[in-house]
C-alpha cells in the first residue's frame, strides 16, 4: 500500500515560485490504478516522487506503513517500487538482455530473458542480444522498458505513459500485457495514461489537473464524467474543489 | 619446443591477453621477458625468426582457411625494455585469425616497456582478424608502457578486421595504426581503451583508401577516470572512389582531459568520408534508469562503463 501525505512540489522558474504539485493526498491499496488527467498538471512529477527521481518540496511517502519520504531511488527500487520512463534512456553497449538481467536481479538464462520480450509482443530471439542504442525505435524500446518492470515483480509499478510513442497495432498488444498483468500482478500497479482504453481495465482512476487531485474513485465513477464531450467536463474545467 | 612450463605470473599474463589457460593449438610463438620460450608450426603457418633484429616472420600459405596463431608477449621481469619486428604474410585466400598481445607484470620498481612493430602484408582476397589486447599489472612502482606500431598493407579484395583492447595497468601508451588499402579492399578497426590513475594513451590512425571501391570504418570507444589523458587522432585519405568513416566515442569521468583530432581528406570526387566524435561524461537518466532496477549508483556507473566497453 502506498500513502501520498500534503505532497507538495514547487520549482523556480523565472525568478518565481511554481507549485508543480499542491498537497497531494492519496492511498493506493488497489491493484490497479490510472492516473489521468491534462498534460502538465504533474502526473509524470508524481510518478517521480514515487520512485525517488524527485523530492518532494514538503510531505510524506508510505509504503506499507513505513516513511520512505528520505529513501533514494536504489533504496526504493530495493523495497519494491518499479519506474517504466515515459521516454525509456538509451545505453551504449549494453543488451536487452542484460538490461532484462539486471532488472531480474539475478542470471537468467537467455530462453528466460526472452520470455519477458515476449510478453510485451516482441519476437524475442531478434532482440535480445541487441544493444539498447540509437538503432532501437521509440515503440520498441517502450515495449522492453515495460518488460524491465515485469521482470523485476515487484509489489509497487509505475508506468509513465506507456502508450506514448507506441503504434496503434503495438497498441493492442500492449492493452492485453496490461490486462495480463491485471489478473497476474501480486502487487500493485499504478498507470499514468491518457488512453481509455487502459483507464477502462483500471480499478480506479485518480484525475489530476493543476497539481491537484480532482476526482479519484471507481472507474464506473470517474470514467463517464471523463468521457463527457460537452465543454462542461468536471474535472477539468472546475477549479478544485 | 612442445612442452612448455609457464609460471603462475606467466600463466595470469597469457589468461588476460589471449584468453588461454594452456599453451594454444594451432601455431603459436610465445616471448617472454625478450626471448622466444615456445614455438609452434603447422603445414600452413610458418614462423621464422628474423636474423637482422629481434623479431619473427609468420606466412600463412595461400588459402589456409580457420588457422590460427597466437603470438602473446609476457613481461614479468622488471625495468626491461623490449622492442620487436614481427611481420605477417597472409597468402592469397587465406582466412586466418591472428591473437597478439602483450601482459606485463611489474612487480618492480623500474619500467617495464614493449614497442611492437607489427607490419601486415595480405594478398589478393585474404582475411585475417586480428585481435590484440594489452594488460600490465604488478604491485611495485614501476611503470608499464606499451607503445604498439601496426602498418597494414591490404592487396586487392583483401579483408582485416583489428580488434584491439587495452584497459587495465598500462600506465603510457602511444599506438600508431597506418593502413593502405586497394582496390576493393576492405579494413574494420574497433579499439577499446580505459585510462585511470595518471596514465597516457595517445593513439592515431592513418588510412589511405588508395583503391577503387576500398574502404575503411575506424571506430574508437575509451573511458577516461581519474586525471588521466586520452588523445586520438585519426586521418582517413579517401585518393579513389572509396568510403571511409571514424568514430570516437568517449566518457570523460573525474578530472580526466580527452581530445579528439579527425581529418578527413578526399582527394576524388567519389571519395566519401565521414567522421563522429562524441566526449562527455555518463548521463544522468542513464544512472537512474539503472537505479531504479535496485543498483546502487557506483554498480549502474560500472554496468555503462562495462557495457560501452564489451
Amino acid at each position: 500500500m502506498l500513502e501520498l501525505r500534503n505532497i507538495s512540489y514547487e520549482v523556480n522558474e523565472n525568478q518565481k515560485e511554481k507549485d508543480i504539485l499542491k498537497n497531494i493526498n492519496l492511498t493506493i491499496e488497489d491493484r490497479f490504478v490510472a492516473i489521468t488527467g491534462p498534460n502538465g498538471g504533474g502526473k509524470s512529477t508524481l510518478a517521480k516522487i514515487i520512485a525517488g527521481i524527485l523530492k518532494p518540496t514538503s510531505g510524506q511517502i508510505f509504503m506499507d506503513g513505513e516513511d520512505i519520504t528520505d529513501k533514494n531511488i536504489t533504496e526504493r527500487a530495493k523495497l519494491g517500487i518499479s519506474f517504466a520512463f515515459q521516454q525509456p534512456v538509451r545505453f551504449k553497449g549494453l543488451t536487452v538482455k542484460d538490461l532484462i538481467t539486471l532488472a531480474a536481479g539475478k542470471n537468467l538464462s537467455t530462453a528466460a530473458a526472452c520470455e519477458y520480450l515476449s510478453e510485451v509482443g516482441l519476437c524475442a530471439r531478434d532482440y535480445i542480444g541487441r544493444e539498447v542504442n540509437a538503432s532501437l525505435s521509440g515503440g520498441e524500446l517502450k515495449r522492453i522498458e515495460i518488460a524491465m518492470v515485469i521482470a523485476r515483480k515487484t509489489k509497487l509499478s509505475v508506468f509513465d505513459e506507456p502508450e506514448a510513442g507506441i503504434d496503434l497495432w503495438s497498441f493492442n498488444n500492449l492493452i492485453q500485457v496490461f490486462e495480463k498483468l491485471h489478473q497476474e500482478v501480486q502487487g500493485s500497479i499504478i498507470i499514468i495514461s491518457h488512453q481509455e482504453r487502459i483507464l477502462n481495465i483500471a480499478d480506479k482512476i485518480v484525475v489530476i489537473a493543476d497539481g491537484e487531485v480532482r476526482g479519484y474513485d471507481k472507474k464506473e465513477e470517474i470514467l463517464p464524467e471523463l468521457l463527457c464531450t460537452s465543454g462542461g467536463c468536471k474535472f477539468y474545467s472546475e477549479g478544485g474543489r | 619446443m612442445g612442452n612448455v612450463q609457464l609460471d603462475a605470473i606467466q600463466m595470469n599474463l597469457l589468461g588476460q591477453i589471449a584468453g588461454l589457460h594452456e599453451v594454444p593449438e594451432g601455431a603459436y610463438n610465445i616471448r617472454s621477458n625478450g626471448q622466444g620460450i615456445a614455438r609452434n608450426t603447422t603445414a600452413n603457418i610458418d614462423i621464422v625468426t628474423k636474423e637482422d633484429k629481434p623479431g619473427i616472420d609468420i606466412y600463412i600459405k595461400p588459402g589456409t582457411k580457420k588457422e590460427s596463431v597466437h603470438i602473446p608477449v609476457l613481461m614479468s621481469q622488471t625495468g626491461l625494455k623490449d622492442l620487436v619486428y614481427n611481420d605477417f604474410y597472409i597468402g592469397e585466400d587465406a582466412d586466418v585469425t591472428i591473437i597478439a598481445g602483450c601482459g606485463i607484470h611489474n612487480g618492480g620498481d623500474g619500467t617495464s616497456e614493449h614497442d611492437g612493430i607489427h607490419r601486415f602484408f595480405l594478398e589478393k582476397n585474404a582475411r585475417l582478424k586480428y585481435v590484440e589486447k594489452h594488460y600490465g599489472t604488478g604491485d611495485g612502482n614501476g611503470e608499464n608502457i606499451m607503445n604498439p606500431t601496426t602498418i597494414i598493407e591490404m592487396k586487392e579484395g583483401s579483408y582485416m578486421e583489428m580488434d584491439s583492447v587495452q584497459i587495465k595497468g598500462v600506465d603510457s601508451t602511444d599506438r600508431i595504426t597506418r593502413a593502405k588499402l586497394d582496390k576493393d579492399a576492405k579494413l574494420i578497426i574497433r579499439e577499446k581503451i580505459m585510462t585511470h590513475g595518471k596514465q597516457m594513451a595517445k593513439t592515431s590512425f592513418e588510412v589511405d583508401l588508395d583503391g577503387e571501391n576500398s574502404s575503411a570504418d575506424v571506430v574508437s570507444r575509451s573511458v577516461a577516470r581519474g586525471t588521466s589523458r586520452q588523445i586520438f587522432e585519426s586521418k582517413i585519405n579517401g585518393n579513389n572512389a572509396c568510403a571511409g568513416h571514424s568514430e570516437c566515442d568517449s566518457i570523460i569521468m573525474d578530472s580526466s582531459n580527452v581530445t579528439a583530432v579527425p581529418e578527413l581528406t578526399a582527394n576524388h570526387i567519389d571519395a566519401s568520408l565521414i567522421h563522429e566524435a562524441a566526449i562527455g561524461k555518463i548521463a544522468g537518466e542513464q544512472l537512474i534508469k539503472l537505479m531504479t532496477l535496485g543498483l546502487t549508483e557506483e554498480e549502474a556507473e560500472s554496468q555503462i562503463i562495462n557495457g560501452f566497453l564489451k
